[in-house]
């Protein structure tokens, strides 16, 4: 089972701000291990992320994505209280789903 | 204008450029720093730390919760800002991961040699030491460095960090005074602290452990000497040595003061 992600969301204006830590290795199947081993690639494929039944952000990713990705965006029609559930699914089918309650702010 | 005060002009000019772009530089290079921090991955390893020290685990089935950090058994909060010191039951001065490993021998019953056996991580093999440390080190944030100075152990501990600090020795006839003994001194991008000053010494001691973004790992301070000693190609630096441990206290007392900010963020 992959580590929890950190999320979190607070109102920024009439939007919401969302931050999310994930973590993942992001092999990207280049690197050679000590022994001169190909380290077979291991990375997010897809991220999901949805608010009250609807996709508000859906994304592919490829290697070229950092180890331990941070993603920051902002969407529209939240309120404080409510859920915004984020889930990523790696080349390697693993997936981890996580989600927040939006904070108030300002 | 006369012609020949053209390239006078023109060489201050080009010097004034020089200067604003290396401003320039190092604000936007702080901008960065900033922008990482927002979403500094040693937040994950606190997380991993956190679950690690609550649950029951080793042959003695039992968390870390009973771990005596020096503040009393069971008190996480702010115990790294107290640290090192010495500690009765071991009869030595210890630093934040000498005493994790001691509580995990102590309470949780594994074996000192397979605990320090890998201590920092490497790709594909993490470290509980590393995420424990970030754990420990996190519950002391925004709080002042005040490890104590007055046991006789922690006195003589102060005398040996400082002996190490200052002897040159090896083949380079380096000691840490060779790059830590001078002000606004870097290698490459990487500001040089002058330990020794109480400004650096609390802005920088205060922030390790810290996530490497180079290493994409949490390193921590036990790393950041051995690697210092490597670096020196001295011989090197067990985990939670005497030395090790000496140094730590060497730097606090100049560190005192500084507010944590650890696990940090570095390059």
């Amino acid at each position: 089972m992959a580590d929890p992600m950190r999320i979190r969301a607070s109102m920024l204006g009439d939007k919401v701000e969302v931050r999310v830590l994930m973590a993942h290795e992001m092999e990207t199947g280049q690197r050679k291990d000590a022994s001169g081993a190909l380290v077979p690639a291991h990375f997010i494929q897809s991220v999901t992320v949805t608010h009250a039944g609807k996709t508000v952000l859906s994304a592919q990713w490829g290697t070229s994505i950092s180890k331990n990705p941070f993603m920051h965006f902002r969407f529209k029609g939240g309120k404080p209280g409510e859920k915004v559930t984020i889930t990523w699914v790696d080349n390697k089918g693993e997936r981890r789903t996580d989600e927040a309650v939006i904070a108030g702010g300002s | 204008m006369p012609f020949h005060r053209l390239p006078a002009l023109l060489l201050a000019a080009s010097f004034c450029c020089v200067c604003q772009a290396q401003q320039d530089t190092q604000k936007e290079v702080e901008r960065y720093r900033q922008l990482l921090a927002e979403g500094n991955p040693a937040d994950l390893f606190e997380a991993k730390g956190e679950e690690l020290w609550k649950t029951p685990r080793g042959p003695s089935k039992t968390s870390l919760e009973r771990c005596d950090l020096g503040l009393g058994a069971g008190v996480v909060k702010g115990a790294f800002a107290r640290l090192p010191r010495y500690f009765a039951d071991t009869d030595r001065v210890q630093d934040l991961e000498s005493r994790i490993v001691t509580c995990m021998v102590t309470l949780q019953g594994f074996k000192a040699e397979d605990v320090t056996r890998n201590p920092f991580s490497a790709p594909g093999r993490p470290s509980d030491l590393e995420a424990l440390a970030s754990y420990v080190a996190g519950e002391s944030k925004g709080m002042k460095l005040a490890a104590p100075l007055d046991h006789p152990k922690e006195l003589e501990a102060f005398r040996i960090g400082e002996q190490l600090f200052y002897r040159r020795a090896g083949p380079h006839d380096f000691a840490c005074v060779s790059c830590h003994g001078e002000n606004g001194k870097r290698i490459r991008l990487q500001e040089l602290p002058k330990l020794t000053d109480p400004n650096d010494a609390r802005r920088i001691f205060t922030t390790w452990p810290a996530y490497r973004v180079s290493q994409g790992t949490v390193r921590t301070m036990q790393h950041r000497l051995y690697d210092c000693y490597w670096q020196m190609r001295h011989p090197q630096m067990d985990y939670t040595s005497e030395a090790s441990i000496a140094l730590q206290v060497f730097m606090a007392k100049f560190a005192k003061g500084g507010e944590i900010h650890a696990p940090g963020l570095k390059r």
